[in-house]
């Protein structure tokens, strides 16, 4: 494999299966990229567990006001900077729960001996208060009721699997025929070795032999004649065509590349490790970025969310100090921003996370394992629109769309109803 | 009534109004001229003449040169590395702000003369657009277009930025030292300002005149109304105009620039519009020179000259008192006299004369008809107009007498704005002390020895008492962007206390709010307003300056002669000249002219016709000594031997957008008799009225008259019908299309056109919603502004240019002299349509123009590659072209500055992209806000509300003229509206040509017999 005429083989066959697609082929390779690096339509829809009694509604109430208020603080089975939710109601009355969340500092004032107790365990750290109603902050624990015990909620993303598993059947195949091929270059170089090996014998028999005529001698010792290979018209024209078949190719490559920076990993100001906070410490993205259910942005945290934690963890750390440093010469610390969306191209978190239910991973990729973040997905507007067209949307328990899915359903039983057919690819969706 | 040529046959249904009435938008178009034909029949105007160059070859060479660079910039873009950008979070974020999520707070806007109560609408710390505060029972939600376009002043890089000392930097420490020590012995100090109705700043400023004896403040309005409060005992009288059936005006702009039009365009709208089961309406007649906004949408309008608006008073007067003779009689007056009578007690006279005679009778035919007590209040006065002609004159006379030691300009501008302004200009100097508070050194300012800028109002805490009992609170929505001072807080220190304003506004308020005071004031900062008193008790009424027996004497006497000039003030434009700055303003189209950037002489056609004058020609205009050069303008409605010339422009010092924009008229006032010799030279004016004309297509607008809406509401409107092999049907039922299906949304909205009175609030409004470019003059000359959203302005008369051949070309002239005489005139909001069958979108070869599943016409810019097919094919000629980058291109920076600097950005709404050259944008009926509310939606799990989402037109609308909504949705406004209306008023603009629009027009119903419906035959 190593002869460089060989390599331009799968290059020749390229170029003249580019010479014919024309365009198309570009966008069709994106959209063959983003199926292959792992767009896992509604891989997310069972983020919240089955499990657990009570009111549905009240529960997905719950659930958006936990990730908008709480989850920066309290996870529900696993103690954060505040402590695990789980069992919380056993712990305590709901009665002395409501006034507690609404104002917590009002409640260690009364000299309350648990609230005393919490607040001492906790280094002092107090809870800000919520300007929620009882009636939100009931559906609150409805919904750490409901999700107790799913230690491990992401990692077992439940539900879909039949979207899944044709696609883990492809992937197995193409596995397999990976090895088949294999299996047959070495039998086929064993044989060309055979063949070489028994060749050469046989010369050396023939040598061996006095009774061979001047013609048998000629054939015996006949050369490949390589010089009039490398001067045949027809083999130059052959390299040559697929010489500038190939520099066209690539000169298409490049000119779509321009302005795509997937993978960009640039260095940061401060050494920020999402695989430590995200990964090892499973801390919620949302307690950083805290307006991603929320808003457009998902907001690059400000130092003070920071001081949250550091202003007690890890104070001697050099880049910790960085923070420090920016708060006090008041100036903010200035990140390099990875992911760039043309101005042309409106994009909005709350829409895919709050609204869609996609985890952050869909579209940002391993986070949880990144040292250093780069740029996991194309961004390209074909890599949008091929996932609009996947993906179905998360109708469920959404009054918006009650009457929209009874409608797809009555007309095109079967077909998922994805975000392409609710008018998700049209032009002004995303262009305004 | 001759017809663009089309292929269908058609049928009218009868329709009993003037079969030959013709609508016109100029007089370019009344006559046909053969300018008006060159570019009436071509969407973009032709190319020549817009490269100034003398040599032909000059200009393919450039392009050359030019298209070279490009392809070597491409080449270059395409071997860069992508620029390095940053992410910039707060150091301490606010818990309220979250980036990308708009705030809103409430606040007030008052530039001295307008009171609208705001909602400030901020993205990530900056104010970016200014919305109606539908909490305020004064204005109601709704906005006028100068506080719509008021945002932009804040970001205005003419704003002086620090404080100065004789035009040197200086700092404020400095410059209360030094002032502090000449204020002492400075005797006679003045404080100049326009009318103040800041509770807190009156304190303010009586502490400072307290500290300084010699202080006196005095309040002067540009457009003043000191003939009104002399009428009225010194009080300014509220009135109610939603309870008046009869409204009879002398003169009073009030839909435009009286008093306070946004609240009184709400009140008149209430009383005009109609349905089947409400077919009243009031009747509403105009007195006036220059065709004002109000006159234009009166039932019955008179033109008068100034010298006449007495003596029609005093026969109103006494056609209502009843005896006395009168030297004026019209059969109109009559009609208004015994109209008024039949409604007393539910009847309005309202009077823009500044004559305390005038203003005496009005206010006793008022009272006669027992109009006091329902339709003007003189409990809950207005404080909206406190100036004192006589006592700023008198100031003024002292200033040049040098009789006073030290004035302080407090946001007033009187050299520019005062009619004794030359003289203050030589005054001011000599001064021993002089100071401004203004915003920049203006021509007052630059005299004066110190500037201590005030904060722009969006950078202060303010209480405003716009009525007696009704309050007002402005809350800073951005931290102040230069070193400036709020200058009540500069008085407050001069005269030795030094709290901040804040505290001196939060305590004063302490005995208004009762209760609670915390909770109460937290409320009134979130609602902006509040009701309560924080004035002191009303002082005795001063006896009225005269009888209307004293004033009937004196209104005989009056007599005009020559040809006679009013001063006005222009809807955009106030007349003190403070938005002088603003491009929105200045390219706003005058309501009715159409005109923008700069004023003119509006002259009668009559009066062009026998001086043998042409638009633009420049004309000197003589009074009194003094002289100005305008060009003219023919003005149908002008009344015959009149003139009017704008106030407001001509400014000299008031920025790169403001200075050297038209004439000053200001020392014109009260100079009633003119001269005027043509110069020769000539002016083009930048007027938009013909442009994208709808070439003589019918059933563009509707209207029709009251009586016949009485009769039958299913006949005020003309539906055509084409014929089919079936018969006559409506031209939706033959399509070669297939028919769209909205399953989930069908946006649509239904404009009033009985309600529309053409302020232009929402052309405004949509300007700062959606990052619309200012062109500047000479684009709009060439025919290229951008607005989405254009108010047309129709004058209708019975004359067409067939009737050159049936009638013959005298009688034909003849009868046209009458109706450019006085015109009716109707507006109508144009913007896209957004067609369902869209012949745009069918001739984009790129698909750049598109329809959506919710019924919008959407345009994808960074699709588009301008081949301006579609705008060829558009009937109603509402795309616009970006001719430039008018946010990089040196030569509109200058007029489009928001979008040149960092500063100016600031103002741009960021949900929105500006556009790049090359490409055409339309109305995409805030698509940005249809998005944003159904994210909302869909985040609470619900469908969307009717009234959540509203575009920028719908919402500044001051009439509520706009209704938008969902169509699919039942219970929505629109569609109950449009399942009323059908068949009845409803209809689309150019239904013939069946591109059946989601934008559905209401027939305009007029009150009035007039010269096109026929006489009532009973009320």
């Amino acid at each position: 494999m190593s002869s460089p005429r060989l390599r331009v083989l799968p290059h020749l066959l390229l170029a003249l299966f580019l010479t014919f697609a024309g365009t198309y082929q570009a966008s069709a390779q994106d959209a063959q990229a983003v199926s292959k690096e792992g767009v896992t339509p509604g891989a997310t829809d069972g983020a919240a567990p089955a499990t657990g009694g009570g009111d549905a509604a009240a529960i997905s109430a719950g659930d958006a006001l936990f990730k908008g208020n709480c989850a920066q603080c309290h996870a529900v089975n696993d103690k954060v900077v505040g402590p695990a939710l789980a069992g919380v109601e056993k712990r305590r009355p709901i009665s002395w729960l409501i006034p507690w969340v609404k104002n917590s500092s009002k409640v260690v004032a009364s000299g309350d001996a648990y609230a005393v107790k919490l607040f001492n365990e906790y280094q002092k750290q107090q809870m800000p208060s919520f300007a929620l109603t009882d009636k939100e902050i009931t559906s609150i624990f409805a919904y750490v009721k409901s999700a107790e015990g799913g230690t491990k909620q992401a990692e077992t993303p439940g539900g879909v699997t039949t979207e899944n598993s044709p696609k883990a059947d492809e992937g197995g195949a193409a596995k397999y025929v990976d090895i088949l091929l294999i299996v047959l270059v070495v039998v086929l170089i064993v044989l060309v070795v055979t063949l070489v090996i028994i060749g050469n014998l046989m010369r050396d028999v023939l040598r061996g032999r006095k009774d061979l005529n001047g013609r048998d001698v000629e054939v015996l010792e006949q050369r490949t004649d390589w010089s009039k290979i490398y001067r045949s018209p027809v083999l130059r024209g052959i390299v040559g065509t697929v010489f500038a078949l190939v520099l066209l190719y690539e000169g298409v490559q490049q000119v779509m590349a321009v302005g795509l920076t997937q993978g960009y990993q640039p260095t940061q100001p401060i050494a920020f490790s999402h695989k430590l906070h995200a990964g090892e410490h499973q801390i919620n993205c949302a307690y950083c970025h805290t307006s991603v259910y929320k808003s457009k942005s998902a907001n690059i945290p400000s130092a003070n969310i920071c001081m949250n934690c550091h202003s007690q963890i890890k104070t001697e750390s050099p880049e910790i100090k960085k923070i420090y440093r920016a708060i006090e010469r008041k100036q903010p610390v200035q990140w390099v921003r990875i992911h760039n969306l043309p101005d042309l191209a409106y994009f909005n978190h709350s829409q895919h996370t709050q609204v869609g239910g996609l985890e952050c991973q869909t579209c940002h990729g391993p986070i949880e394992k990144m040292d250093v973040v780069y740029q996991y997905s194309a961004l390209t507007m074909g890599w949008c629109i091929n996932c609009h067209r996947e993906t179905p949307l998360n109708t469920k328990g959404n009054g918006y769309y009650d009457a929209l899915v009874k409608l797809h359903d009555s007309k095109n039983a079967g077909a998922p109803f994805t975000v392409s057919s609710n008018g998700g690819t049209e032009c002004s969706k995303c262009h305004y | 009534m001759g017809r663009a040529p089309w292929p269908c046959q058609r049928e009218s249904t009868q329709v009993p109004k003037s079969p030959t009435m013709k609508y016109w938008k100029g007089i370019e178009e009344l006559e046909n001229s053969p300018e008006f034909l060159q570019t009436a029949f071509s969407e973009f105007a032709p190319m020549k003449d817009l490269h100034p160059s003398s040599d032909p070859t000059a200009a393919p060479r450039r392009d050359f040169l030019k298209l070279m660079g490009f392809g070597v910039a491409a080449a270059a873009l395409a071997s860069c590395e992508a620029p390095v950008r940053k992410a910039i979070p707060y150091l301490n974020k606010p818990e309220e702000v979250d980036p990308s999520i708009a705030n809103f707070y409430a606040s007030t806007y008052f530039n001295g003369a307008d009171y609208n109560a705001v909602l400030v609408k901020n993205r990530d710390g900056r104010p970016i657009k200014l919305e109606g505060n539908p909490e305020s029972p004064i204005t109601r939600g709704g906005l006028s277009a100068r506080a719509q376009a008021a945002v932009l002043n804040l970001y205005d890089g003419g704003r002086l930025q620090h404080f100065a000392i004789k035009g040197q930097k200086s700092t404020p420490e400095a410059l209360d030292r030094e002032v502090m020590s000449k204020l002492g012995s400075a005797g006679r100090i003045a404080i100049v300002s326009p009318t103040i109705i800041s509770p807190s700043t009156k304190r303010a400023i009586a502490e400072f005149a307290n500290r300084y004896p010699g202080t006196s403040h005095v309040m002067y309005d540009a457009q003043s109304a000191s003939g009104l409060l002399q009428a009225n005992s010194g009080v300014l009288p509220s009135y109610n105009f939603e309870r008046a059936n009869v409204i009879v005006s002398l003169g009073a702009d009030f839909l435009g620039t009286w008093i306070s039009p946004v609240e009184f365009a709400r009140q008149y709208a209430t009383t005009r519009k109609v349905s089947s089961e409400k077919r009243t309406m009031s009747r509403h007649y105009q007195f006036e020179t220059a065709m004002s906004l109000t006159g234009s949408n009166a039932d019955v309008r008179v033109p008068v000259k100034p010298s006449e608006l007495g003596a029609v008073a005093a026969a109103l007067y006494n056609g209502i008192a009843g005896g006395g003779s009168s030297s004026y009689s019209n059969p109109k007056l009559t009609k208004a006299i015994s109209d008024l009578q039949a409604n007393r007690g539910a009847s309005l006279v309202v009077s823009g004369s500044n004559d305390p005679a005038v203003q005496t009778l009005v206010a006793a035919i008022n009272q006669t008809l027992g109009n006091v007590g329902t339709t003007v209040d003189l409990a809950a006065p207005s404080m909206v107009r406190q100036g004192d002609d006589a006592r700023m004159n008198a100031l003024v006379e002292d200033i040049i007498g040098g009789r006073i030691g030290g004035v302080i300009f407090y946001h007033a501008n009187p050299v520019f704005s005062h009619p004794m302004g030359e003289k203050l200009k030589a005054a001011i100097p000599k001064l021993g002390l002089s100071i401004s508070f203004n915003d920049r050194l203006d021509e007052t300012g630059s005299l004066c020895q110190y500037a201590a800028p005030d904060h722009h109002w969006l950078e202060s805490w303010n209480d405003f008492e716009p009525k007696r009992g009704f309050l007002s609170l402005a809350q800073p929505a951005i931290t102040p962007l230069f070193s400036t001072r709020q200058a009540q807080e500069t008085l407050l220190r001069w005269a030795g206390n030094n709290t901040t304003y804040y505290n001196y506004v939060r305590n004063g308020w302490r005995n208004v709010l009762g209760g609670n005071f915390n909770a109460a004031w937290d409320k009134a900062v979130h609602d902006g307003v509040a009701m309560g008193t924080a004035l002191a008790a009303a002082p005795a009424p001063s006896a009225a300056a005269m009888s209307a027996a004293e004033a009937l004497g004196q209104l005989g006497s009056a007599k005009g002669s020559g040809i006679e000039l009013t001063v006005y003030e222009k809807v955009g434009l106030g007349a003190a000249g403070f938005e002088s700055n603003n491009p929105f303003l200045q390219e706003l189209p005058d309501p009715v002219s159409k005109a923008t950037w700069g004023n003119y002489l509006a002259v009668p056609r009559k009066m062009a016709v026998e001086q043998k004058w042409e638009q633009g020609d420049v004309i000197k205009v003589t009074g009194n000594g003094k002289t100005i050069e305008l060009p003219v303008l023919i003005q149908p409605g002008q009344a015959n031997g009149t003139v009017s010339i704008a106030l407001g422009y001509g400014r000299e010092m008031a920025g790169k957008v403001g200075d050297k924009v038209g004439a000053n008229a200001a020392p014109f006032m009260g100079i009633a008799t003119v001269t005027l010799d043509k110069t020769g030279a000539n002016s083009p004016i930048a007027q938009t009225q013909t442009h994208h004309t709808i070439m003589d297509r019918s059933q563009v607008v509707q209207e029709n008259s009251l009586a016949n809406y009485i009769k039958d509401p299913k006949k005020v409107t003309e539906y055509e019908t084409i014929v089919t092999p079936d018969g006559a049907e409506k031209p939706s039922k033959v399509s070669l299309w297939q028919d769209y299906q909205y399953n989930n949304h069908h946006w649509g909205m239904a404009i009033d056109l009985n309600s529309c009175i053409g302020c232009g609030s929402c052309v405004i409004g949509c300007q700062t919603e959606n990052n619309v470019a200012v062109v500047g003059k000479q684009e709009v000359i060439n025919r290229r502004e951008m607005h989405w959203m254009r108010i047309d302005r129709y004058y209708s008369s019975d004359a067409h240019r067939t009737d050159f051949d049936e009638k013959g070309k005298l009688a034909t002239y003849a009868a046209m002299e009458d109706p450019s005489e006085n015109p009716q005139v109707i507006f109508q909001p144009m913007m896209c349509q957004h067609c369902n069958h869209a012949p745009c979108e069918t001739v984009c070869p790129v698909l750049a123009t598109t329809h959506s599943s919710e019924g919008l016409n959407q345009m994808t810019y960074n699709r588009c590659v301008g081949t301006r097919y579609c705008a060829n094919n558009c009937p109603y000629k509402v795309r616009r072209f970006n001719w430039f980058s008018y946010y990089s291109n040196e030569k509109f920076e200058n007029v489009n500055g928001h979008m040149f600097t960092d500063l100016g950005r600031m103002v741009l709404n960021p949900d929105v992209t500006v556009r790049a050259r090359g490409v055409m944008e339309k109305c995409s009926m805030c698509v940005q806000r249809i998005q944003l509310g159904k994210l909302e939606a869909k985040k609470q799990k619900r469908r969307p509300m009717d009234g959540e989402v509203v575009t920028a037109c719908a919402q500044s609308c001051p009439t509520e003229a706009i209704v938008f909504g969902d169509m699919r949705d039942p219970e929505s406004r629109i569609s109950k509206l449009l399942k009323r209306e059908d068949g009845e008023r409803a209809f689309h603009a150019l239904d013939t040509i069946n591109v059946q629009p989601n934008i559905t027009y209401l027939t305009k119903i007029r009150n009035a017999a007039s010269e096109f419906f026929p006489e009532e035959k009973e009320a």
